[in-house]
């Protein structure tokens, strides 16, 4: 009998890249080139049915909703990307100091991350987003700091496992210095664990970000986000059901892609 | 076999878990649904409300009173923002002075004809000279605590109202007040040091008891319909029925809560949830979901809405790129896409419905969007590629939300970068309207039945002059207006104001929006005023 998951390729890799592919794909398209433009409203069009001339429909100012919706992917997927690379530096750099080192500056940088992780995410989100202000930059600062702790407590633990690795100990008598150690010897053999804990932040982070603009505190008018998308849309759940569901699906098929894409790399590496 | 169960399992959980997103970011919204194909019983109450409407449209009555009022029951009305005080001369919003309508009451009231109402007094003369106003007080007037309205009650309220009490004027139209005196305990008589045929309206000002001013924003006491309970911050008002109203039979109600909603959505939502009864600021898209199973009613508002310009602003100083945008602006794009086409264009601060008063200046820069001319112009005032406009938005406002996004799109065809910035209320009042601190915004101002309320916000020096319109002759007009005794040569000179306003370009007007509420099918008698307010003594349950 086979191992189910003993091959390089499963199904939920297949899966995960053909949603997360897609997604991506439209989203980079979506940042260059959309069928229609984003922002021209037409009165003749208003709340058109999804149709061969606009597959997802127009909304209530006549804009065709595939188009936003290609544009409110690429917004996601930008602040998604920005936030993930933001707060996974910061991560990277923290965990690893505290993770080798130890020590005083240990205990300080925990004790933060421990108060960062007391408040739930998207309300310290809120908070941060109510003293710097509405807007792209500032909802990806925020994000970016809401969700460093979670990567410094990953990147730590993996450096303390491998401090005292032989091969560590080693390079250390050879008289290597602590930076080559820390981010030449250590930091390429966390990669795997790192790499699932990115996957699962991007997917909370878009998630957060929808969550945001929907809420009206992220991403605002004229600019498309799915959130944004989904919270004009709930007035006209009853007159055009369509609209709503184009961003709502969305945002299930792209965070769906995601989670399954990261299920599939860790059952590679198992 | 065990790795496959489990590998289906995790399937599963995953799929939950994306489920389980959809429903929390777009989940609230289907609750809202659910209420239309119910059971049975809510099925009648559509079939209910589709008869009420469609009598409502074969009869041409705003009020649609339909079946016998029933005494009693409480409702809740929904309202767009908090209360800026409860005291009634120094409340300014006109989302307070909508509900202390039912509270309060002055020596007249607006009536529905947008008339005036003998209210606290039962009859008034004015002298030929019209200098002196002599009020006769209505007998068994009783304030909310029980104690009956005296002259001297009147006489407080009237000196602290025009600042003859402490020097300062608190609603400033009363300032030309230069004495109140009392005759005898029935007859009051109110000397002013300039004529003015629209004085009388500004006696609606509200009577309170004499000394009350102190704790007036704490435990309001007035002469209304409605007595006030309670008030809590970011949650609303509540008032209960004044058994003793000097107006027989009125009010219907027990009791009325008036509840803050700030969101449009969260509105909808309450409403087809049956947590509001009264939601009176419907965009025209909502209308149309809720108009299966509400009672719809519309009538012309009392609002000018405009994308108002700091003519402070370096770059909105100069009137020709004032003019460039008014240019731009397609007014009757904005009326289809928000308004459903049922607004009145206009292009200056008049409201049509004020027939002798008001000239139609669509013509200047016209109600479809002129891009060679707006570009021209601004290429003349040296920004050929344009530039950079923000528009700051009140964000509870979903109309004006709407408005400014359609407002930006066809500013952008005439090389304007427009971005809009949505703010809190509170925020709007603070840096828009106190400090003035604002580049452009969309929202709109709130008439009263005079003329002269709103033209008198664009003197130059007027407290309330938040666009910083400068104009000498504007100001010169103004005085000339208001002292005119001769009502023909009255309505000359807010013509002439009208046309100043629109040659100047102090703003770009937009429309008069069309007023649009949802009723509970159980209720009926709601009653639409020229006037910006709630009335809740005339709404009653139908006996069914």
């Amino acid at each position: 009998m086979k191992k189910p998951s003993g091959g390089k390729w499963n199904k939920y890799l297949v899966a995960g890249l053909f949603m997360t592919g897609l997604a991506v794909v439209l989203g980079i398209v979506g940042f260059f080139w959309t069928p229609y433009s984003t922002t021209a409203m037409s009165a003749s069009e208003k709340f058109a049915a999804p149709s061969l001339r606009h597959i997802f429909g127009t909304d209530n100012f006549g804009r065709d909703i595939f188009s936003r919706v290609m544009l409110g992917l690429s917004t996601t997927i930008v602040i998604g990307s920005l936030v993930v690379l933001f707060s996974a530096s910061i991560g990277i750099l923290l965990g690893a100091l505290t993770g080798y080192f130890g020590g005083i500056i240990d205990e300080i940088v925990m004790r933060i991350t421990d108060a960062v992780n007391g408040f739930p995410s998207i309300l310290l989100a809120l908070v941060l987003i109510s003293i710097l202000g509405n807007g792209k930059q500032n909802v990806i600062l925020a994000l970016g700091i809401v969700f460093v702790p979670s990567y410094v407590r990953i990147v730590r633990s993996e450096f303390i496992r491998l401090r005292d690795a032989d091969y560590i100990k080693r390079a250390r008598l050879m008289g290597v210095s602590r930076m080559r150690i820390l981010f030449v010897h250590i930091l390429p053999n966390i990669f795997s664990v790192f790499w699932v804990s990115v996957m699962i932040g991007f997917n909370n982070a878009i998630l957060a970000e929808s969550g945001m603009s929907y809420l009206g505190i992220g991403v605002q008018p004229p600019d498309a986000s799915l959130g944004k998308m989904l919270s004009d849309a709930q007035g006209y759940l009853q007159t055009a059901p369509w609209y709503a569901l184009a961003p709502g699906l969305t945002i299930v098929w792209v965070v769906l892609g995601f989670s399954l894409f990261s299920e599939g790399i860790r059952r590679t590496q198992s | 076999m065990k790795n496959l169960f489990f590998m289906k399992r995790k399937l599963f959980s995953l799929l939950l878990a994306a489920l389980l997103t959809m429903a929390v970011l777009g989940g609230c919204g289907s609750d809202g649904t659910g209420e239309s194909s119910g059971d049975n019983s809510s099925m009648e109450s559509v079939k209910d409300s589709t008869e009420a409407n469609s009598e409502e449209s074969s009869g041409n009555s705003a009020e649609a009173n339909s079946g016998e009022p029933v005494y009693g029951g409480s409702v809740v009305v929904g309202i767009q923002q908090d209360i800026d005080s409860l005291d009634p001369h120094k409340a300014t919003a006109a989302g307070t002075k909508e509900i202390l309508f039912n509270i309060f009451e002055g020596l007249v009231k607006p009536d529905k004809n947008g008339d005036l109402m003998n209210a606290i007094a039962s009859d008034y003369t004015v002298s030929e000279d019209g200098l002196v106003y002599t009020f006769t007080l209505r007998e068994g007037v009783k304030f909310h605590n029980g104690n009956a309205v005296t002259a001297e009650d009147v006489k407080y309220s009237l000196e602290r109202a025009s600042g003859l009490l402490d020097g300062t004027p608190l609603i400033s139209s009363l300032s030309v007040l230069t004495s109140v005196d009392i005759i005898d305990d029935k007859t009051v008589q109110v000397t002013v040091g300039s004529a003015n045929t629209e004085l009388i309206y500004s006696f609606v000002a509200a009577i309170i008891p004499a000394g009350s001013g102190e704790d007036a924003s704490g435990t309001p006491i007035g002469t209304g319909p409605f007595s006030f309970v309670s008030y809590t911050p970011q949650v609303g008002i509540v008032v209960k029925k004044n058994a003793d109203y000097w107006q027989e039979g009125l009010p219907y109600l027990d009791e009325v809560n008036f509840k803050i909603v700030n969101s449009p959505d969260t509105a909808l939502m309450e409403i087809q949830g049956g947590s509001i009864d009264i939601y009176p600021y419907l965009t025209d898209s909502q209308a149309n979901e809720l108009k299966s199973s509400f009672r719809i009613l519309s009538a012309p508002s009392v609002n000018v809405q405009a994308l108002f310009l700091n003519n402070a602003d370096p770059v909105l100083g100069d009137v020709r790129i004032r003019q460039a945008i008014c240019y731009a602006l397609d007014k009757d794009m904005v009326n289809d896409f928000v308004a459903g086409g049922n607004a009145t264009l206009i292009s200056s601060a008049m409201l049509p419905t004020l027939q002798t008063y008001y000239v139609d200046l669509n013509d200047t820069y016209g109600t479809g969007a002129n891009i060679e001319k707006a570009k021209e112009l601004m290429t003349e005032a040296g920004y050929p590629d344009g530039f950079d406009l923000e528009i700051t938005v009140p964000s509870n406002y979903e109309f004006h939300m709407q408005t400014a996004e359609v407002v930006a799109e066809e500013l952008k065809a005439a090389g304007i970068n427009a971005v809009i910035n949505p703010v809190e209320w509170n925020t709007w009042l603070e840096e828009c309207y106190t400090n003035r601190n604002y580049q452009s915004t969309i929202c709109a101002i709130t008439s009263d039945m005079t003329p002269g309320y709103l033209m008198n916000r664009f003197q130059t020096d007027s407290k309330k002059n938040f666009i910083n319109f400068a104009s000498a002759e504007y100001d010169e007009t103004y005085q000339k207006a208001a002292a005119a005794m001769d009502s023909a040569e009255k309505a000359e000179y807010y013509k002439q104001l009208q046309q100043i306003l629109n040659d100047e370009a102090g703003s770009a007007f937009i429309q008069v929006p069309p007023i649009t509420i949802a009723m509970n099918p159980k209720l009926a008698g709601y009653v639409f005023y020229p006037v910006y307010v709630q009335d809740m003594s005339t709404v009653y349950f139908v006996e069914n």
